[in-house]
């Protein structure tokens, strides 16, 4: 690893054969075939899933430890961290687009479907209670009454909470660009810790949610949105949080330098990224 | 490794890199090309199991009433037929046409991500597994057309989460697949091969990678939303709950219509490769070419709703889409006219891949002014979900997208093989396509302008003759595709030993390579003047 002496880097490294695509293939034919008995309660169905999850956690694993273990043996060109870094930044676009289909439906379902609903016509044909007050839970929902999440107290805690985990984020960076892993090591520990403690208010108010609030997944389409939403910004956190971990881990196993750390700026970038969604989640979920 | 400078000195370093043979030379494998090759065997595949349930369906409606299948499997079969082509056969095929050529044409020594590349190939097997067997299961495959509208897909069996997933699955591999070839294109291009310098097809597969990776997530969000709405219990497209099906198509649609030009640019591509190849002169107005497919890549962002003109939309919304959708004609008008120009006192010659991509120039224009019409409000609600729409868009992707792809693969097949085809079998495969494949499709606007309903399994007796001549048709083009199928098992076998360069108007590095392309080349990149 760090130990052995980095040899010339090869213009542009291509692999050997590999057999992690087809691991992962396998652990995702699993996840899909899970997923799909599972939520249709057949036999085997959490079986299958948990196998493909295992499969997949194990490929994963020794895939980016791979990449670690060539990065750290000097196998990358300059050339090659370009094509990481341009990589990185075309995945989290996609990132992007892939919560931009959740905010518009959430723009749609507010803007345009509930006025129409609770237009005169369907208030006269269809549902005479329909009203155009967000947060609506729909025309026809019978369930109890509801609260929605109040911006300015859990929400807005996590907003400082993963602010702040920004900016001990970019102070770790400076720490690995100035040579000073301690304060590298004390930036990163206190952004993951800022990540995990956001995680936890986030459980402790989906718990609030569920069972004081009353607001659930089948609340209407403002239960849909908003657990949509949060649900997978969280599931982002959670990636990110364990990314962090990982870079953590290899800084201990004496990885990176201040000129070759792209794991670092690719976690950090996506950890950014994580940070700017929720910014608009807290405008457009919980605070308008 | 070979690609490590001085290998010899390092190869006791590499000791693990050892090089599987039998079936896990293609399993493990992180070589372009053969990666690319396994694209293409994959896409001909699907392309042939896709084109059954294309014939089960043109073998229903042979005659009014129902025959050979019941309606529930009738829908099944458009439904698979248009995912698998759309999603199997058509996309990979062109995926392998980049995965071959791109490094070949920018001089890398592979794609940039190698071992990546070889996952976005293996997620795709899964997915057809998961596709295919669908039918097989109680209720049988997700019936509700390629589209998969809610509410008919929230009610639907154990086949229509197959199908989500499956969709889920394809959407990684693109995405992956593309980053892949974003990447490559931008950071591994031989020195002084500028942006400007590279090959047309090069250009079109980076706007296409662009689509791919802007639109592929925004489908996965639309079907994650069924999924939800099918098995957890929420009302996004519910209008009971306050959701809105035509939320879906909005969603879907801001993916569809991007997807048809996913499936056209390269298309484009690998036309404009070939005509200049066969008119011996330089493509007319390359500039032109490029800032041409970056407007269709921008403006497909923005038409989305022309699929939707009869949900009921403002009026100001349909003339926004209408004219929206007309403003495409500029810039499509700008390529058809460069072809035409490039081809315009050319010494040219019309072996089969200009054959094929003069058909495409042809039918591919003609199947742009069916799209043309179709983009008129007013008319669009008399043809929508007629066969009017059926024959346009199989105007656009087979005889568009096919039959370039056809063009591209004679035009490399001796760079891959090391043989020249069977010229005179290239030509009948060609004059059969192109015969059948208007027989087929050329009557399909006549029964749609007479009103003949798309996706049932049933029509009325005015219908009959039309249906008749597109159903002898549809099967005479089925049958013909096993000549290509000949073609290239032949040129695989033997057959005259191809040169580097055997068209003697090609331009381009791939042609500096011997033929076929050794396993490794350009590990160090060639130097352009």
């Amino acid at each position: 690893m760090s130990s052995q002496t980095p040899q010339q880097a090869p213009y542009y490294y291509v692999p050997a054969p590999s057999t992690y695509p087809i691991t992962g293939s396998v652990a995702l034919f699993l996840f899909a075939l899970g997923s799909v008995l599972t939520m249709n309660k057949l036999a085997g169905g959490p079986y299958v899933l948990g196998a493909g999850l295992l499969v997949l956690f194990y490929m994963m694993f020794s895939w980016f430890g791979k990449v670690a273990h060539e990065s750290e043996a000097g196998l990358y060109s300059k050339r090659v961290g370009l094509s990481f870094r341009w990589s990185m930044g075309w995945f989290i676009f996609s990132e992007v687009m892939f919560f931009a289909a959740f905010f518009g439906a959430l723009f749609y379902a507010r803007v345009l479907a509930m006025p129409d609903l609770a237009s005169l016509e369907n208030q006269a044909l269809l549902w005479p209670n329909a009203n155009a007050v967000w947060p609506n839970a729909g025309p026809a929902y019978d369930g109890d009454p509801f609260t929605p999440m109040g911006a300015w107290g859990i929400p807005a805690i996590n907003t400082l909470l993963l602010l702040t985990s920004g900016v001990t984020l970019t102070w770790a960076h400076h720490g690995l660009l100035h040579n000073r892993r301690g304060q590298l090591k004390l930036g990163l520990f206190l952004t993951i810790a800022l990540g995990v403690v956001f995680l936890a208010l986030q459980v402790y108010e989906y718990m609030h949610a569920y069972s004081e609030l009353n607001v659930k997944l089948t609340t209407g389409i403002f239960g849909s949105v908003f657990y949509m939403l949060t649900g997978f910004h969280g599931f982002h956190v959670t990636i990110g949080a364990t990314m962090l971990i990982v870079i953590l881990c290899r800084v201990f196993a004496g990885h990176f330098t201040p000129d070759n750390h792209f794991a670092f700026e690719a976690v950090a970038w996506y950890w950014h990224f994580v940070d700017v969604v929720w910014l608009l989640l807290f405008v457009v979920v919980y605070w308008i | 490794m070979a690609a490590i400078p001085g290998g010899a000195d390092h190869a006791h370093d590499h000791g693990h890199d050892h090089h599987p043979g039998g079936i896990m030379r293609w399993v493990t494998t992180t070589n372009h090309k053969d990666i690319g090759s396994m694209y293409l065997w994959f896409s001909f595949a699907m392309f042939i199991v896709g084109g059954i349930m294309a014939l089960v369906i043109r073998a229903e409606l042979f005659q009014p009433g129902l025959q050979v299948v019941d309606p529930d499997r009738f829908n099944q079969m458009t439904t698979l037929h248009g995912l698998i082509m759309v999603f199997g056969a058509i996309m990979p095929a062109f995926v392998g046409f980049a995965n071959w050529m791109i490094p070949l044409m920018i001089g890398a020594s592979d794609m940039a991500f190698a071992r990546m590349n070889n996952w976005s190939f293996w997620l795709l097997p899964p997915a057809a597994i998961l596709l295919t067997t669908s039918l097989l299961v109680p209720g049988g495959a997700a019936a509700s057309g390629w589209t998969l509208y809610p509410p008919l897909t929230v009610q639907m069996g154990i086949g229509m989460d197959m199908a989500i997933f499956a969709v889920h699955i394809l959407g990684i591999s693109s995405i992956m697949g593309s980053i892949n070839i974003v990447t490559t294109i931008l950071n591994m291009r031989a020195p002084g091969m500028t942006l400007m310098k590279m090959p047309l097809f090069c250009w079109t597969w980076l706007i296409t990678a662009y689509l791919v990776i802007a639109v592929m997530p925004v489908l996965a969000g639309a079907v994650t939303m069924i999924l939800t709405d099918r098995h957890f219990g929420t009302s996004f497209f519910n209008a009971a709950g306050g959701g809105d099906p035509v939320l879906y198509q909005h969603i879907f649609w801001f993916f569809g219509h991007p997807e048809v030009y996913i499936i056209a640019i390269p298309a484009f591509g690998v036309v404009s490769q070939v005509i200049p190849a066969f008119s011996r002169k330089p493509l007319f107005g390359y500039a032109s070419m490029v800032y041409a497919t970056s407007s269709i890549a921008i403006l497909s962002f923005i038409v989305w709703a022309h699929h939707m003109y009869t949900v009921g939309m403002p009026v100001a919304g349909q003339l926004y889409f209408m004219f929206a959708t007309m403003l495409i004609a500029v810039p499509t008008g700008v390529k058809v006219f460069n072809w035409v120009a490039t081809m315009w006192r050319g010494s040219l010659s019309f072996e089969t891949p200009m054959l094929f991509s003069i058909g495409f120039l042809f039918l591919f224009t003609l199947g742009g002014f069916s799209g043309l019409v179709l983009s008129m409000t007013a008319v669009d609600v008399q043809l929508h979900d007629s066969y009017y729409v059926v024959a346009h868009f199989h105007y656009v992707m087979v005889a568009g997208a096919l039959f370039s792809a056809y063009a591209g693969a004679y035009y490399w097949l001796p760079k891959w093989t090391g043989h020249m085809y069977d010229e005179k079998l290239g030509k009948l495969h060609f004059w059969l396509s192109i015969i059948f494949f208007n027989m087929t499709f050329f009557v399909q606007h006549f029964l749609g302008l007479a009103g003949m309903p798309r996706r049932i399994p049933d029509y009325s007796l005015q219908f009959a003759e039309f249906n008749m001549i597109s159903s002898i048709g549809a099967f005479g083009f089925g049958l013909s595709q096993l000549v290509f199928l000949v073609v290239v098992l032949k040129c695989l076998k033997g057959g005259e030993k191809a040169p580097a360069k055997p068209w003697d108007g090609a331009e381009g590095l791939e042609w500096t390579v011997p033929s076929p392309a050794p396993h490794h080349t350009f590990e160090t990149p060639p130097v352009l003047k």
